[in-house]
């Protein structure tokens, strides 16, 4: 194997963690709101691996899907790693404080 | 080598075919015009999907002169736009080896039906393409050269198998069949420059023809321009390797 040469180096977190088809699904329900509107939400799927658009090579992604309804029948969103512990952190404080409440 | 008084034209169109048990799967389909004969070239998409950059690459071929088609491997999943079938493909694991090596063998035997074929079919594959490239070639007769680019998973642990990848494609190393030329990026963590090794080791240990490039200051997915990890001189490199190694393997006759 040669070691073609190649131009300089990019930052740390354009680092790359692909194809490694990691999910985790569970069923869900409350209601999303598609291209075409809004539609119940029948599953959640949790991958880290490719984004499609975030400028990541790699990211927590979140599908929100009902697939009765069509593969378009998705909400998505592509997380930076950090952001989405953020995420699982602001959910958790404000379902204890809702829950505390009721 | 183009010059500018040449004529140059192409046929590009969605086509059917017979993939993997027989099915229907659609797939895009792209050659020179004129009676060739040219040679062909099969490519596996990427994990993101049957997606535009595929049709380009597709396209990208027949422009140097190969009948060129891309199955959409995802193709039994429904339709939709190209990433909300490729997410439902991501939520299910992939899609089985044995499936995709069908219905890349059903391209080949497609280009090897027609008319104005030269004899030589190659493969083309980057990410999970590039590691069903490698896994295709190694089970199937009728492939004159390989390109795998950046395959993540041809090594496996034993806890990445599954029912849908039940053996790494390392394993098939013995059947390979054909010339295979390997591009690959220092910074991918997958495949990690240590498991390249272990796959370029397989391939010495079986005596078997093949051509690795390791990049520095590159990761997954360095031809992809539209994406972070586009790397210009790497990529600008890499479909240069890519044409002199098919050139050799596939122009002409058998």
């Amino acid at each position: 194997m040669d070691r073609t040469r190649g131009q300089g180096a990019r930052p740390e977190e354009e680092g790359n963690v692909m194809c490694t088809m990691i999910v985790e699904k569970s069923e869900i329900a409350g209601c999303g709101k598609g291209p075409k509107g809004w539609f119940p939400l029948r599953q959640v799927n949790v991958s880290y691996d490719h984004p499609f658009h975030a400028p990541l090579e790699h990211a927590l992604n979140i599908d929100f899907v009902n697939e009765s309804e069509g593969l378009g029948a998705r909400v998505a969103v592509e997380l930076s790693p950090e952001s989405a512990r953020r995420l699982v952190t602001v959910i958790l404080a404000a379902l204890a404080r809702g829950e505390a409440g009721s | 080598m183009y010059e500018t008084n040449m004529y140059e034209g192409m046929l590009a169109e969605t086509i059917t075919i017979q993939g993997h048990g027989g099915d229907t799967i659609n797939a895009y389909y792209a050659r020179p015009l004129g009676g060739g004969p040219f040679p062909g070239v099969v490519l596996i998409h990427h994990l993101p999907g049957w997606d535009e950059w595929y049709r380009e690459a597709t396209r990208r071929f027949a422009h140097h002169g190969y009948a060129s088609i891309s199955p959409n491997l995802y193709s039994r999943e429904g339709h939709g736009t190209p990433e909300d079938v490729a997410a439902k493909v991501r939520a299910d694991g992939g899609v089985p080896d044995d499936q995709a090596v069908g219905d890349i063998e059903g391209g080949m035997r497609y280009l090897r039906s027609l008319l104005y074929i030269n004899g030589k079919i190659g493969v083309f594959g980057t990410c999970s393409g590039g590691r069903q490239a490698f896994l295709t070639v190694c089970q199937v007769e009728g492939f004159d050269a390989a390109v795998e680019c950046w395959g993540g998973q041809v090594v496996m642990s034993k806890d990445q198998l599954t029912t849908r990848q039940p053996v790494a494609p390392i394993d098939f190393t013995q059947g390979l069949s054909c010339p295979l030329l390997g591009l690959f990026g220092e910074e991918d963590q997958s495949p990690t420059p240590e498991q390249v090794s272990v796959h370029e080791k397989e391939l010495e240990k079986h005596n078997k023809k093949y051509e690795f490039h390791m990049y520095p200051n590159a990761g997954h997915g360095f031809f992809y321009y539209h994406r972070p990890a586009y790397r210009q001189e790497q990529a600008v490199d890499g479909w240069s390797k890519i044409f002199t190694f098919f050139g050799r393997y596939l122009d002409g006759p058998d």
